[in-house]
């Protein structure tokens, strides 16, 4: 389905709709304030910037340097060319261990790779522990956003979710009683669990260390219970030095939801004794978006959802809307370069408002981006043939101007002239529900070159 | 110092009030302005569908007719910001080069080249002001409610001076309207929600005039007022500061 078409079936709720966008202005405002109150902000924003590119000139280097680290460290460490790969690897250290029961703290790798799925497959329970993880993950939904993956359900959905798969009592969605609930439910989920898989915010280089960020605390409580812990990570995650986390954790937090960091910021160096540590590094086409100059800088994301809570269509469309992992902005310059076909109308969900890189604590040039994108998609993919042929006739017109002054001379006639019944149409999409101007018997052009005559 | 004025393709056809607007008050600041008869369109309806290909003629046009000028200026950010942004896709020549570093943006214009604040006019109305996000956030003709340091806007800064104008204050100062050109149809539905959520923040904040810098916006938007009667009009920010009423 197109991005327009999935979006239109959401605005057909307008009350939903105005609920949705209201819930993530509010963290964008929230962000507004964190951000306002930090002097250097955009100098922070420059940094954190200039540290991801070099990294992503250098991550051949820092990459193994990391590695030779956590080796140091006693952690194991994978690397995986794609998602089957990584899969696999996460599939046969369970396997190794014999685990049977897995608690997951958030990591948007292991939804790009399809991991639940593939473990489930083999009789493998895989419990999302992260609140709103969890929420989606009973309802049998992907996360639509990055951050906040059950945003788009109300907490009355919720209600009657765990009613149904926690055996909660009717609540009327009293969050604090639902969140008790679902706290209780989980604590029984990591005090058994074989094993724990996290997600990776940063990997440092120089220590062999990595850091999970989470506002619940259940990346820590999985992999200090667990005997077991498996860190996913995608290549990107790197950066040189520890003291760079200075400059992302500060960026972060305040660009995911205003809070000045997040309430935890979990670091992983070693296994402790008795347990086991592992590391997954994957590609899964992390190579090839560097090797796109014009998209390489997408890389640079450090997940936080800033671009998600300020887009306005990503707030009236809502996230399922992309059909991707990653939804919203930056989803939308990520995903074209994984299925081109499939995420064709993903940069056209866009008016090129700009929000997205002022908002965007790494300064990645979205909306250039979206617009590059688009250029690509009409060469390679195949498109409307109305589409493609009015564009031609437009691109003639305006490239010469006796035809430019002939056809908005038609234009403004049939405005002036034509019944507003005709004008209104079906064909004509614009006048579903806007008036279009009243065409005016002179053009610009006709006045001034009568202005002229008269001088 | 000879101007170039430059009026967008639908202006030209749809709203020559606005084109008569910005030539009159650039004569009334003593500006002496030209008017190239063979313009056209800066060719971004064609680039932002992603057929820039097909827009190489219309950019080459607009040089080919305004490569003589001191200046280009246009009532409209978005056009500026697509002939300073995006003619890279035709060969850089030296006159490529100083058209795109010369067009302007009229408020852009006045303020900074011409070093104009108050201009004399008056519009006694209460205005709300929608800022058209490629002059915004491409042009940078005010600060952004994203980015972080002093605030300042060129656009409110001429309407301050502008006898009789009371400026609104927004909730959400600087979202887009969702028109986007061809996103305006081939994504309808997100495209009117915003604009009548825009149109509702102007009601709410007791707006009797939406104006903006580009008339993209305001065609958007005044389609909206008109089809659901809302008391709200819609005007270029020239037709305001070109008001002696």
């Amino acid at each position: 389905m197109t991005h327009s078409k999935a979006a239109s079936i959401f605005n057909k709720d307008e009350k939903k709709v105005n609920w949705h966008d209201k819930a993530l202005w509010f963290v964008r405002h929230k962000r507004d304030i964190a951000a306002h109150t930090v002097t250097g902000w955009e100098e922070l924003r420059n940094l954190g910037h200039g540290i991801k590119a070099h990294t992503l000139s250098n991550l051949d280097t820092y990459l193994t340097q990391f590695e030779e680290n956590a080796l140091k460290n006693g952690v194991q460490v994978h690397w995986a060319k794609d998602g089957d790969e990584h899969n696999r690897i996460v599939h046969g250290i369970l396997k190794e261990h014999n685990a049977k029961k897995v608690v997951k703290s958030k990591s948007m790798l292991t939804e790009e790779c399809h991991l639940n799925p593939y473990l489930e497959a083999d009789d493998i329970e895989v419990i999302d522990t992260d609140l709103g993880e969890r929420i989606v993950q009973l309802a049998k939904e992907p996360p639509s956003h990055i951050v906040l993956p059950a945003i788009h359900k109300k907490k009355e959905e919720v209600d009657v979710l765990f009613q149904e798969h926690l055996g909660t009592k009717p609540c009327d969605g009293d969050p604090q009683y639902l969140t008790g609930e679902a706290r209780k439910h989980l604590r029984e989920k990591f005090i058994h669990a074989d094993a724990a898989i996290t997600g990776v915010n940063f990997a440092v280089a120089d220590t062999g260390g990595i850091v999970v960020c989470t506002n619940e605390g259940n990346a820590d409580m999985g992999a200090h219970l667990a005997p077991v812990h498996i860190a996913c990570m995608g290549i990107e995650k790197i950066i040189p030095k520890q003291e760079h986390l200075g400059v992302f954790l500060r960026l972060l937090g305040r660009s995911a939801t205003g809070q000045h960091i997040t309430t935890y910021s979990s670091h992983f160096k070693k296994p402790r004794e008795g347990a086991k540590m592992h590391i997954v590094i994957v590609d899964n086409g992390r190579t090839e978006q560097l090797s796109r100059p014009d998209f390489r800088a997408s890389l640079h994301c450090i997940r936080c959802g800033a671009c998600m809570n300020t887009c306005p269509i990503y707030r009236r469309s809502g996230g399922h809307s992309y059909d991707a992992t990653i939804p919203g902005p930056i989803g939308s310059i990520l995903s074209p370069g994984k299925d081109l076909k499939k995420h064709s109308t993903l940069p056209f969900a866009s008016t090129l408002c700009g929000s997205c890189s002022d908002v965007c604590p790494v300064k990645i040039d979205i909306h250039s981006q979206l617009y590059k994108w688009r250029q690509i998609i009409t060469k390679d993919t195949q498109q409307p043939f109305v589409k493609k042929t009015s564009m031609k006739m437009m691109g003639n017109i305006f490239a010469k101007p006796t035809k430019f002054e002939k056809v908005g001379k038609v234009a403004r006639w049939s405005l002036r002239n034509l019944p507003k019944s005709m004008i209104n149409s079906k064909p004509n999409v614009w006048g579903k529900e806007r008036d279009l101007p009243l065409g005016p018997k002179e053009s610009f052009d006709d006045w001034y070159k009568k202005r002229q005559k008269n001088e | 110092m000879k101007v170039g004025l430059f009026i967008p393709c639908y202006i030209n056809q749809l709203y020559p009030q606005v084109g008569i607007a910005t030539l009159e008050l650039l004569e009334k600041l003593n500006v002496d302005v030209g008017y190239p008869y063979g313009q056209t369109c800066c060719g971004q309806p064609m680039a932002n569908s992603g057929y820039e290909n097909e827009s190489v003629g219309a950019c080459q046009n607009f040089v080919e007719n305004f490569k003589d000028f001191d200046y280009i200026v246009t009532p409209s950010g978005s056009c500026a910001y697509h002939v300073k942004k995006h003619y890279n896709i035709i060969e850089q020549t030296d006159d490529v080069v100083n058209v795109r570093n010369k067009t302007y943006e009229l408020c852009d214009f006045i303020v900074n080249i011409l070093k104009i604040k108050h201009i004399g006019a008056s519009f006694p109305h209460k205005v709300g002001v929608h800022k058209s996000c490629h002059g915004l956030r491409g042009l940078r003709l005010g600060s952004c409610s994203e980015n972080v340091g002093t605030e300042y806007s060129y656009i409110d800064e001429l309407l301050q001076e502008v006898s009789g104008v009371e400026l609104v204050t927004l909730t959400r100062k600087d979202e887009c309207c969702g028109f986007g050109g061809t996103f305006a149809v081939t994504e309808e539905a997100i495209s009117v929600k915003m604009g009548k959520d825009r149109i509702q923040d102007h009601l709410d904040s007791g707006a009797e005039v939406i104006t903006a810098t580009d008339t993209s916006c305001l065609m958007h938007l005044e389609g909206l007022i008109t089809r659901n009667k809302q008391p709200l009009k819609v005007l270029h920010i020239a037709e305001i500061l070109n008001s002696t009423i």
